[in-house]
């Protein structure tokens, strides 16, 4: 009975692991279906990140060439399409900005985004729909202001892909103003909707490799660990039965 | 081929035996001749899964030590290091995260055992008693752990922690800084972290299990009966429900850990992080100590603890209601005053009660865990009063409950 | 126990068969921990060939540069020095450099390099490490009467000549090492990996 219960206690503790995850603003994330065995969508997303991104954002922990080994990159692609800092191959993916810079003209320095993707509940799924979430305001310096992380000060750099995407307001509830429910885009910038969620998937999937370049061989290695202590398992339980006949 | 390698095993065992008699003497006392209850169930492998935990925990942690920095400057850096250049550092880094947080799963059953099967009652006191010593000890060990990656939580969980030493009546701020070595939580504080994590209290555990288990062996183990096996010997002066420990535990545990293993590798490789439990998310970011996480929370195995001390309004009574939970426990030999030690042949209040406090402790976890609300307080303030009530007035119920004839034999014999 | 007949080799055979399955495991889980102590990507990186810009070089100078931590030497000989190097010299305990351990397969020549005119060697010395001194001149010196130029390292008396080449009767038991490197072009070296396409 006792042992009953525990296993209740267990199966309610590991459903409550995978529970679904929110952005910080309550709003439901949208799913990014990252795929990092697509090693294609992993090179248009180094490729579009260090186009659109690493002028202000480093990724101080991702060495050129892990990326290369990983992504199935030469090194003179590496340095070629994806190197614009004069940086050794070995070095680390750092921005050019000066982070005093950053923080003089967007009011805070733009973060380190090499564990952006595991810092935030979602991961993949935050990035993609941070992305996706720009809206148009006035009222900020940057003219941009983001539902997905409220009051950023960054703007909108892939909006001529994605382009101008205005805010719908909802019903304001007691006193607060109206929050924003919804989004239109007029104009469309040179992407299509679906090819813009191909761009943010990409350079989601990317981000999410760097949280973690380990994760592509991760589950590969356990595959076999798994099966290696299944047969240990059986054949160690063989063994206990079988000396355990002397117990009565 | 295989006499050879007998004779030879032979001979070199003599030649040791000359030379250290004590050595075949000690190995005979704790396993060859070992006598121990032949019904051992599921609840009896939480014992050798730990020392395997341990053996675990001390090989990853050495390991990692060749490549972490301990100063708040290279700490975060050094993990991240591990992590993607060394080779073979994230195996090693998943393997010490996960071992810390099974090392907790394993205890809490490994406890359980001992409340559902009377493990703490005369004449094994002593042993119940230097394990909620290494208890305590393990939760220092595993906190300090978890300030070294100095991420967000690492450094306010550290905090936070420290802070609560400053509800000690007049000498709380000292003693806070002088915990701290400095005006705030900093690289002296990390790095005296670092030195108490890897030697002192790695020393201390290790120390105490060997005190546990000589205590243990002294008056030998309880069963899930209750039913002291020494009673009754057969005739070669061996107790009837015995049976050597080697090789039948020996080859018992090995499966056990086979199973164990197995479930291990596949959160180390498929669910490292298991969602946020093991790994937090907060903990990814660097420690600022200008920006404060959302929600400060420890890690999973604190968090029973933690919704009590935020169930009590108070912050000095309650610092001294999370301590006393723990503390409790040490009383646990005295406060069971039932004849009967085993859960089976204990009556139907035992039961219940036993089956709540199950409850109450995990739902208390669970508490702990979630950001609060009034709702969520109300529950943390009664599963707290339950749970003290529960040992506070255990020698009346235990008293109360009925109980049935204990056999003079372990049920599973011929 | 009961008496019941124990069939000791199905026993035998689970046994071994346990142990030799979990030792293969206890080896193959020895492998991180081992392999861990690999150079890691920084150690790496640190240690990676390092280019070096020797337009600059006058004939008879020599530059000392970095590379995995050692001090290497890149001296460009004067061609008074090449033709005496050419003559053979019996004072040398390893005049041609038969020791393979001590220079790649194309600087195992009379000049120890790929190029006479530059010479490139790791600066210590093969005695106990110590960074000998550039004496090139071809003059009398204390330490040699009837010295050839080359080098003369302070700590325990090693000489070597302007290949490098160890002499006899010294306590440095071999030449010094020449570092794999290649040209890229006719000014600039790199120190660390081999000419392409040799062996």
């Amino acid at each position: 009975m006792i042992n009953r219960l525990v296993a209740v206690a267990f199966v309610a503790l590991a459903a409550f692991a995978s529970a679904p995850a929110s952005a910080a603003g309550g709003a439901a994330l949208l799913e990014s279906n990252v795929n990092l065995k697509d090693q294609a969508s992993l090179q248009r997303g180094a490729a579009l990140y260090m186009n659109y991104c690493a002028g202000c954002h480093s990724l101080g922990y991702q060495r050129y060439s892990r990326t290369a080994k990983d992504l199935g990159l030469s090194e003179d692609q590496v340095m070629s399409y994806l190197n614009f800092t004069g940086a050794k191959f070995g070095e680390h993916m750092l921005s050019a900005m000066d982070p005093g810079d950053g923080e003089a003209w967007f009011g805070k320095a733009p973060p380190d985004l090499s564990l952006v993707a595991r810092a935030k509940p979602g991961g993949p799924d935050w990035t993609y729909t941070f992305l996706k979430s720009f809206y148009v305001d006035e009222t900020r310096p940057a003219g941009w202001n983001n539902t997905v992380l409220v009051g950023s000060s960054m703007p909108n750099v892939l909006w001529n892909l994605q382009g101008i995407q205005r805010p719908v307001y909802g019903e304001a509830q007691g006193g607060s103003a109206a929050p924003v429910s919804g989004f239109e885009l007029a104009p469309q910038g040179s992407q299509s909707p679906a090819e813009f969620d191909r761009t943010i998937r990409d350079i989601s999937a990317f981000l999410a490799y760097v949280g973690e370049p380990a994760a592509l061989k991760r589950e590969a290695y356990g595959v076999w660990v798994i099966l290696f202590l299944a047969v240990f398992t059986l054949l160690a339980w063989l063994l206990k039965t079988e000396y355990w006949r002397d117990v009565h | 081929m295989s006499s050879m390698i007998n004779r030879t095993v032979e001979n070199v065992t003599q030649w040791v035996d000359d030379r250290a008699p004590g050595l075949k003497g000690a190995y005979n006392k704790h396993i060859g001749q070992y006598y121990t209850p032949k019904n051992f169930n599921i609840w009896y492998y939480f014992g050798s899964l730990a020392l395997l935990v341990l053996v675990n925990q001390i090989v990853t942690g050495i390991w990692l030590t060749m490549n972490y920095k301990p100063s708040a400057a290279e700490a975060f850096a050094s993990v991240e290091y591990i992590m993607r250049d060394v080779p073979w550092g994230w195996l090693i880094r998943y393997m010490h995260s996960t071992g810390a947080s099974l090392f907790f799963v394993v205890v809490y059953l490994h406890m359980f055992r001992g409340l559902i099967y009377g493990s703490s009652q005369k004449p094994r006191e002593l042993v119940w008693v230097i394990g909620v010593a290494i208890f305590l000890v393990l939760m220092a060990e595993a906190f300090l752990g978890y300030v070294l990656p100095w991420g967000q939580m690492s450094y306010h969980g550290a905090q936070v922690i420290i802070n609560l030493f400053g509800a000690v009546p007049f000498i709380g701020n000292e003693l806070t800084e002088w915990i701290r070595g400095d005006y705030l939580v900093s690289d002296a504080t990390l790095n005296r972290f670092f030195a108490l994590h890897v030697i002192a209290l790695p020393l201390v555990l290790l120390l105490l299990v060997v005190l546990h288990l000589g205590a243990l062996h002294e008056v030998g183990s309880n069963n899930p009966d209750g039913v002291d096996i020494k009673k009754m010997k057969g005739p070669d002066g061996k107790p009837l429900d015995g049976i050597p420990f080697h090789p039948y535990y020996t080859v018992k545990d090995l499966f056990g850990a086979g199973v164990f293993l197995t479930i291990a590798a596949f959160i180390v490789f498929f669910a490292p992080t298991f969602g946020d439990l093991f790994l937090e998310y907060d903990n990814f970011v660097p420690a600022n100590p200008m920006v404060t996480p959302d929600h400060i929370k420890p890690v999973w195995y604190f968090t029973p603890y933690y919704a009590m001390l935020r169930a009590v309004p108070d912050k000095l009574f309650g610092v001294i209601v999370m301590g006393g939970a723990v503390l409790i426990l040490f009383l646990l030999p005295w406060l069971d005053r039932s004849s009967v030690r085993s859960i089976r042949y204990r009556g139907p209040l035992t039961k219940l009660l036993i089956t709540i406090f199950v409850v109450a402790f995990i739902s208390l976890a669970w508490l702990g865990l979630q950001p609060g609300s009034e709702m969520q307080t109300l529950m943390a303030r009664i599963f707290t009063v339950y749970y003290f009530a529960f040992f506070l007035l255990m020698p009346l119920w235990s008293q109360w409950d009925s109980t049935r004839a204990v056999p003079e034999r372990v049920t599973t014999h011929d | 126990m009961a008496n019941q007949d124990v069939d000791t080799g199905r026993r035998r055979f689970l046994t071994v068969t346990t142990a030799v399955v979990g030792g293969a495991g206890a080896i193959m889980a020895a492998v991180p921990f081992i392999s861990s102590w690999q150079p890691s990507a920084r150690a790496e990186l640190a240690g990676a060939p390092t280019t070096e810009s020797i337009g600059k070089l006058e004939p008879g100078q020599r530059l000392t540069v970095t590379w995995r931590g050692q001090p290497v030497f890149i001296i460009r000989r004067t061609p008074q020095q090449l033709e005496l190097l050419a003559s053979p010299n019996d004072r040398l305990k390893d005049f041609d450099s038969a020791n393979p351990e001590q220079q790649p397969e194309y600087a195992k020549n009379s000049y120890r390099s790929v190029k006479p005119e530059y010479l490139v060697l790791v600066g210590l010395c093969t005695h106990l490490g110590c960074v000998p001194l550039f004496k090139p001149e071809v003059q009398a010196e204390p330490f040699d009467a009837d010295w050839k130029g080359g080098f003369y390292c302070p700590c325990h008396n090693s000489r070597f000549d302007l290949a490098g080449r160890v002499y006899q009767g010294v306590p440095a038991p071999t030449n010094l090492k020449v570092p794999p490197y290649r040209f890229v072009d006719d000014s600039t070296l790199i120190i660390g990996v081999d000419p392409q396409g040799a062996a």
